[in-house]
């Protein structure tokens, strides 16, 4: 069985700053994680490649230093590293991000396909469906857990309340959210493992053999036109001192507003 | 291009009744299609759903198309992406609209990848530009930007939208508007998956999304006991318990209590920030409530910036005066 | 020339962080106060192949070097500086002379179910009256038939009745003075072999120090570490090693202070504005970070060294002299800064504090540490 984990670096968002003036992110000093649901979908591949046998092939695209996560990916555990970078995938929507990952996942003869529900720096939640529609193959989305019997899956699929039970044939695309699993340490051995012992290969546009126009910022239907921080004043009362006078101050607000 | 007219609005279903978000975003394409001088459509899929369709037009709808198939009782993916996909690639909308549900989420990007088209997720906001383009705006980074984007070159443009954020236009009980009936094509071979069970679970859960009052609780809570003191002042107010992240990821309270950027939207008419900081994160979460309390005991915390009325001080000592001061006035109410 | 670590070491740092953070640091106010025994992280850094970085994969170890291994000491030691120095006595004084001195059979024995974390370590040397003058061992090794008889105590041993495996020096022959002393590996089920009495400490309080006593315990022959005699060396060089190791546990701990105190500082106001911007306490900040930022360049100095096969004795004297004076000294300031707060328990200051007086102790005092560096520059 052959298993394809789409990962993506991205830098951690809590950490995240806002340049007041220039409203951009400050990226300088913000720590690069993998994407914590990719975790999970890596941590379930090689759950599923412990009990049942399995290869790990681990995909991500992104900058030369997204070479971090999958070596990462590598000492949790996966078998195989590709990293797409190209400055022609650069600026690249989901749409776009799809079709360049369908080009890798077809040189692969894969049962399950893994991504993470959706990354923290977009919150998009779309290349894992666009990717199983570019394959034309299945998806369950918001996987919380599965299980393998013979060619199929059952899978439990989250709801907002609840959840449901899907029976679906391999191969299939699964997104994986963080009640799927909890991620492991790589272990200091898998580290060393990881940089010694196994590789990250390179993969370009050209050798996935894509149409620059098809990929990148020029393939993507969607186009940011502009990026503001968040407005958020209010011209507020505030009260401080004697509790009592504060308290009684703002249920007689309250009140007045007919909130209360 | 210019072939593509109208608005539509994916009206989600489930066990027959609609999402609350399908009529929240069908106000908002209400708009949108009165600004651009077309119509809004609804596309009702399931199976036994046609009864459905009076409540769309009565919400803003002018034609109501109505998928209704055996096959299409159940949320699958591909049985849903087929028959919509099919439709719009028939009848060329320029604009289709989901609820950013577990369910929305799931369809939109198998659409959007069909139609080779752009999508964009989870909006908090919607607009039509000078050109009659679709303003698609969205927070990214955790909340700290906010982006608008566009689909300039492919048709239909398509977003997903935050539940909670639009506002749901006025029932018009009689308002008129058409039902179309469309044959589904669609045979069992389509969907590859089979769903074997859909389990409910019984969480006593609080829907702080629907909720007039909540009274969240954040780090300055200090842990699970505080909490309770928190659950005492939304009984007092007749409201639910919410929380910050910070609270949540602490394992003082539950994960169906977050407000925030990764958890729930919620416009309540009150909202009481009991020792919440106010990260952005959380902000985006709470920032439309109509009114916003904020109890902290750090006088620059960024909450005071979004709060109508603040009370510097610690809210051990706050809290329980305040709720003997609701109690005290609502006994006065009653005598 | 080259500062930077390697990538395998950037790796090591970032797991070991984000592995202390989440799993280690949440439990070191409760294993501070309640004083028990962290199992719980042990087993933990033995599933992440913690206890044998330094040690080939033949042996059980995770076939590492020896800067990766620094960093992890000090990255656990941030966390919680008990479980630190449960790390660090395991790697550094009890596998570490299995593998230098150990037989073939001895390794495949003990070091591969020592390193891959199976098993706990200890190191035995110190008794009541050879403390800093080690080499006046009291306790007594006679060989009988197949078997070595040991007879004596040992005080303060760090995982002292918590480790399966020790590595215990003993007198074989009174006449050759620091000649006469041998090393054997005795576990912690041979007869005549009991704990005694467990210390109250004033910091580290999850780790253990306990009294380990012979009553003619029974030790096998092939148990003998070496040759008779090399105990006294198997000692020193062993120790050399354990320095630095306690060098990152001192350095983690004044690294964990200094973070405390910049973040503190930012929050705190008085006077109408964040403390941070009173110029008193910025140069306070400024000489802290240049101190352990210092520290860090002698302990990873010294673990170099050793990786590469470079005397390090004075090196790892001098970082453990450094790291645990620059450890005491800034976690001092911290709890003055944060003034009436930091004598209390609610900030962790006051515990890092009471933590780092032992990196001044054990393993050397400061003084002994002077003593070597000095003999090493004089060679008098």
């Amino acid at each position: 069985m052959n298993i394809l984990v789409f990962i993506k670096q991205v830098p951690d968002t809590n950490e995240v700053k806002i340049d007041p003036v220039t409203k951009t992110l400050i990226r300088e000093g913000v720590p690069s994680i993998i994407n914590p649901d990719d975790k999970n979908a890596l941590e379930e591949a090689i759950k599923i490649k412990e009990e049942y046998g399995a290869k790990v092939i681990v995909i991500t695209m992104g900058p030369p230093q997204a070479e971090t996560a999958l070596r990462e990916a590598l000492a949790m555990g996966a078998d195989e590293a590709y990293l797409l970078t190209d400055r022609v995938f650069a600026g690249a929507d989901t749409y776009a991000t799809a079709k360049t990952l369908a080009k890798m996942a077809k040189k692969f003869d894969y049962d399950i396909i893994f991504c993470g529900r959706q990354a923290i720096d977009g919150d998009t939640a779309q290349v894992g469906p666009q990717l199983a529609e570019q394959l034309n193959i299945p998806q369950v989305t918001y996987v919380k857990e599965v299980k393998i019997e013979g060619d199929t899956l059952i899978v439990k699929r989250a709801l907002e309340e609840g959840y449901e039970v899907i029976k679906v044939k391999m191969p299939v695309l699964l997104t994986a959210i963080k009640e799927l699993n909890t991620p492991r340490y790589p272990s200091i051995k898998g580290i060393f493992d990881a940089y010694r012992e196994k590789e990250v290969k390179i993969v370009t546009a050209a050798d996935l053999g894509v149409d620059p126009q098809e990929v990148g910022l020029k393939g993507s239907p969607t186009k940011v036109i502009s990026t503001t921080t968040p407005e958020t004043q209010r011209a507020g009362e505030i009260f401080t001192g004697n509790v009592k006078e504060c308290v009684q101050n703002l249920v007689q607000r309250l009140v007045e507003k007919h909130v209360i | 291009m210019n072939e593509y007219k109208d608005i539509w609005v994916f009206a989600e279903q489930r066990e027959q009744r609609l999402m609350n978000v399908s009529l929240e975003i069908l106000g908002e394409a209400r708009k949108l299609a009165d600004k651009k001088g077309v119509k809004a459509y609804a596309v009702l899929v399931g199976y036994g759903v046609k009864g459905l369709a009076d409540e769309l037009i009565k919400y803003g709808a002018d034609v109501v198309y109505v998928i209704d198939n055996p096959l299409l009782k159940n949320y699958t993916t591909e049985g849903y992406a087929k028959v919509i996909a099919d439709l719009a690639n028939e009848i060329k909308p320029e604009v289709i609209l989901y609820g950013a549900t577990y369910i929305g989420r799931d369809l939109a990007p198998r659409i959007a990848s069909r139609l080779h088209t752009g999508l964009t997720a989870d909006c908090t906001g919607l607009d039509i530009d000078e050109n009659g383009l679709l303003l698609q705006i969205r927070p990214a980074f955790g909340g700290n930007l906010i982006a608008t984007i566009i689909c300039p070159e492919r048709r239909p443009q398509m977003a997903t939208v935050r539940p909670g954020v639009m506002k749901k236009a006025p029932k018009d009980e009689k308002r008129k508007g058409e039902i179309i009936e469309i044959q589904a094509n669609i045979k069992e071979g389509d969907i590859r998956t089979q769903i074997f069970d859909i389990i409910k679970e019984a969480k006593s859960k609080v829907n702080i999304e629907e909720a007039d009052i909540i009274v969240s609780g954040g780090r300055g809570v200090g842990g699970a006991e505080g909490f309770k003191l928190i659950q005492q002042l939304a009984d007092a107010l007749g409201g639910v318990v919410g929380a910050s992240r910070a609270a949540v990821d602490a394992g003082w309270i539950s994960s169906d209590h977050q407000v925030g950027q990764t958890g729930k939207t919620v416009r309540p008419k009150l909202y009481v920030a009991c020792g919440i900081s106010g990260a952005i994160q959380h902000i985006a979460g709470m920032g439309n409530a109509k009114t916003i309390v904020a109890i902290n005991k750090n006088p620059d915390a960024p909450i005071f910036k979004v709060a109508d009325y603040g009370i510097v001080g610690d809210l051990f000592k706050v809290v329980p005066a305040l709720i003997e001061e609701i109690k005290r006035i609502k006994n006065n109410e009653m005598a | 020339m080259d500062f930077s670590l390697t990538k395998e070491q950037q790796m090591v740092r970032k797991i070991v962080r984000e592995f202390a953070e989440k799993e280690i640091a949440p439990k070191a106010k409760e294993i501070d106060l309640t004083g028990e025994f962290p199992w719980d992280n042990v087993k933990k850094m033995a599933k992440a192949d913690m206890m044998g970085i330094p040690y080939p994969k033949e042996y059980g170890g995770a076939g590492g070097d020896y800067i990766s291994y620094i960093i992890a000491v000090e990255e656990i030691s941030r966390a919680c500086a008990a479980t630190g120095v449960i790390l660090s006595a395991h790697t550094s004084l009890a596998c570490f002379p299995i593998f230098q001195w150990g037989t073939k059979e001895q390794k495949e024995k003990y070091l591969i179910p020592l390193a891959k974390g199976e098993k706990l370590g200890a190191f035995a040397l110190t008794e009541p009256n050879a403390g800093t003058d080690a080499a006046a061992q009291q306790t007594t090794a006679v060989l009988e038939g197949d078997h070595y008889i040991l007879n004596g105590s040992k005080i303060f041993i760090t995982n002292g009745g918590k480790a399966d495996v020790y590595i215990v020096f003993a007198m074989t022959d009174k006449s050759k003075g620091t000649k006469g002393i041998s090393a054997f590996i005795v576990e912690k089920d041979f007869p005549g072999f009991y704990i005694g009495k467990v210390e109250e400490k004033m910091g580290i309080r999850g780790s253990r120090a306990a009294e380990l006593v012979f009553e003619d315990c029974v030790v096998p022959k092939e148990n003998l570490l070496g040759k008779e005699g090399e105990g006294f060396k198997i000692a020193m060089v062993t120790l050399d090693g354990g320095r630095i190791g306690i060098g990152a546990q001192a350095l983690g701990i004044a690294q964990a202070a200094l973070n405390e105190v910049t973040k503190y500082v930012k929050e705190r106001q008085q006077f109408g504005r964040p403390i941070g911007k009173f110029q008193g306490l910025q140069w306070y900040i400024a000489e802290m970070a240049t101190k352990v930022s210092a520290a860090r360049h002698l302990v990873y100095y010294a673990a170099w060294r050793k990786q590469n096969n470079l005397s390090y004795t004075m090196e790892a004297a001098m970082a453990k002299l450094f790291a645990s004076e620059t450890a005491m000294e800034v976690t001092t300031k911290a709890v003055q800064i944060f003034g009436g707060y930091g004598y209390t328990k609610d900030y962790p200051v006051e515990r890092l504090m009471r933590d780092a007086k032992i990196t001044e102790i054990y393993e050397g005092t400061s003084e002994v540490q002077k003593m070597v560096i000095a003999s090493n520059l004089l060679k008098m």
